[in-house]
Parts: structure tokens; sequence; C-alpha cells
């Protein structure tokens, strides 16, 4: 568990530096997308069918091992 | 391994920072280059790609593996990594032609690399059909194997070689200007870094449900020889 903590870790730190990296990106004022905000909607409905499918594929792990014990 | 949850965690790590970077992250948009911001596919179309790359050559490794030393496992690993490639292969194919239709004006060009892509598929297709024609369980292991390892390597002339020898619409595939796939001048270093952690991600959720599909497998079978 300390490993996987360690992991999790690692991959927050490297996102910050990210995230900071597009803060550029916003300011760019040719960017019509992001300029009236509608990219975030995009952005919103990709996130929601990944984590959609994770939660489908976490429920699946789960049943199969389940199965896997009896 | 396969049960293990770290690997998985890291793919959903990677691929919740990709599906909000890939949005956010800056875009060369130089002038001439007509791809503009629909350059952010190469986070979630290319993927696909390589996914289906890594999980055919996977399942090469395992047909191998079966056929030097037979064992029933070994087949159903081949087989399954071999069936999440085809699933990845034809969404890679669908977001293309959706990506081509509004590129390039039309749903299916011709290009060499679609064509390319849909024969390396059909060939893939054809594995299938090959085990599902054989009645015997180790014919259909041994051949399987055997025609898995030839159509793995049509995909050198479908995907790596031929798209490089004609013109294609891919950037960066003018003739002799080599990849077909994405010309490294409309591309820059914060694409990357949102770019290999996207096939790392999507690679991985392709294992993940590999690894699923092998277990209800060995659960499937482990039940049919108790009842």
């Amino acid at each position: 568990m300390d490993k996987l903590k360690r992991i999790a870790a690692t991959f927050i730190m490297s996102m910050i530096t990210v995230f900071a990296n597009a803060q550029d990106a916003a300011a760019d004022a040719n960017d019509v997308m992001k300029a009236n905000g509608k990219i975030y909607v995009v952005m919103s409905v990709v996130i929601v069918i990944v984590l959609g499918l994770f939660i489908y594929l976490i429920n699946l792990d789960r049943k199969i091992t389940k199965l896997e014990k009896e | 391994m396969i049960r293990k949850p770290w690997w998985k965690i890291i793919a959903f790590v990677l691929l919740m920072y990709v599906c909000v970077m890939g949005f956010l992250v800056k875009v060369p948009t130089p002038p001439g280059v007509p791809l503009g911001h629909s350059i952010r596919n190469l986070f979630f179309h290319v993927p696909m790609w390589f996914g289906m790359m890594i999980l055919f050559f996977t399942s090469l490794v395992y047909a191998v593996k079966y056929l030097r030393n037979p064992s029933h496992l070994l087949d159903t690993y081949s087989l399954e990594f071999a069936r999440t490639g085809v699933v990845f292969g034809v969404l890679g194919l669908i977001t293309g032609s959706i990506w081509a239709k509004a590129q390039w004006g039309a749903w299916w060009s011709g290009d060499a690399k679609q064509n390319g892509a849909a024969i390396a598929l059909l060939m893939y297709f054809a594995y299938f059909v090959l085990r599902g024609s054989l009645n015997e369980e180790e014919k259909k292991s041994r051949i399987g194997a055997v025609y898995n390892i030839f159509a793995f390597f049509m995909l050198f002339p479908t995907l790596w070689i031929l798209p490089r020898l004609v013109e294609s619409l891919h950037p960066g595939g003018q003739g002799s200007e080599g990849n077909p796939g994405l010309n490294p001048k409309d591309s820059n270093w914060q694409m990357k870094i949102v770019f290999w952690p996207a096939v790392i991600g999507w690679t991985l959720l392709a294992v993940w449900i590999t690894t699923l599909r092998i277990r209800l497998q060995i659960l499937k079978e482990k039940k049919l020889s108790n009842g």
C-alpha cells in the first residue's frame, strides 16, 4: 500500500507542473473554443464517459473476483 | 499479476489526466495547417492504434509461447488479446473516419493507411473465423496460433510499409517524407507529454478489459469441467 501511495503522489505531482503549463494556453486570444468556454462542455462529457467506463470495469472486476473466490 | 490493482490505478490516473489535458494543452495552429484544434484527436484516435499494435504483439507472443509449450491457458491469453486488439482497431477506424470527414471531406477516401488498417483488421477477423470453423480444441489452438503469427506479420506491409511508399492524406505522408502519422512540425513538446501518457493509459485500459475476459474464460471452463 505504501508503494501505491508513492506512485499516486508521483503522478499528482507531475500533473501539477503540467497544469501550471496550461495557464498560458488559456491566455491565447485566438482560441475561440476556449474563449467562449465551450471546450469545457466537451471536456466534462468525455470525463463523465471515461469515469463511467472505469466504474463499470471496477464493478466487473469485483464480480469476477468474487466468482473466483467461490 | 493480472489481479493486481496498481496498474489499473495508473490507467485511471493517466486517462483522467489525458481527458483533462487533452482539451487544455496548448496546440500549435500554424497557418496553412488545416488541422486546428482537431489535432487534439491525437490523444484519443492515435492511442487506439498504438494500443491495438501492442495488444496484437502481446497476442503474438502468447501464440509463439503456445506453440513452444502448448497449454490451454496460453491459448486463451493469445485469443483474448487479439480480441481486444480488434475492438481497439475498430474504434480507431471509426474515430479516424469521423476525423477524416472533418479534415479530408469524406468518411472514406481510400487513403493508403485507411485501406491498410482495414485490411489488417480483416486479417484478424479471419483469425476468429478460422478458430470458429475448427471443432477440435487442440487443432483450434494450434492452427489459430500459427495463423496469429501470420496475421501479425501482415501488419508490417499493411500498416507500416505500404502507406510509406505512396502518397497519403495523413500528415507527413507526402511521398518520401516518411512516417504517415503525425507531421512532427504540427506537434510540440506540450502535446507529447499528453500523447505518451495517453498511449500508456489507453493500452492499460485495453489490457484490463482483456484480463477480465481471460479470467471470465478461465471461470467458464472451470465450471464446464466441474458440471
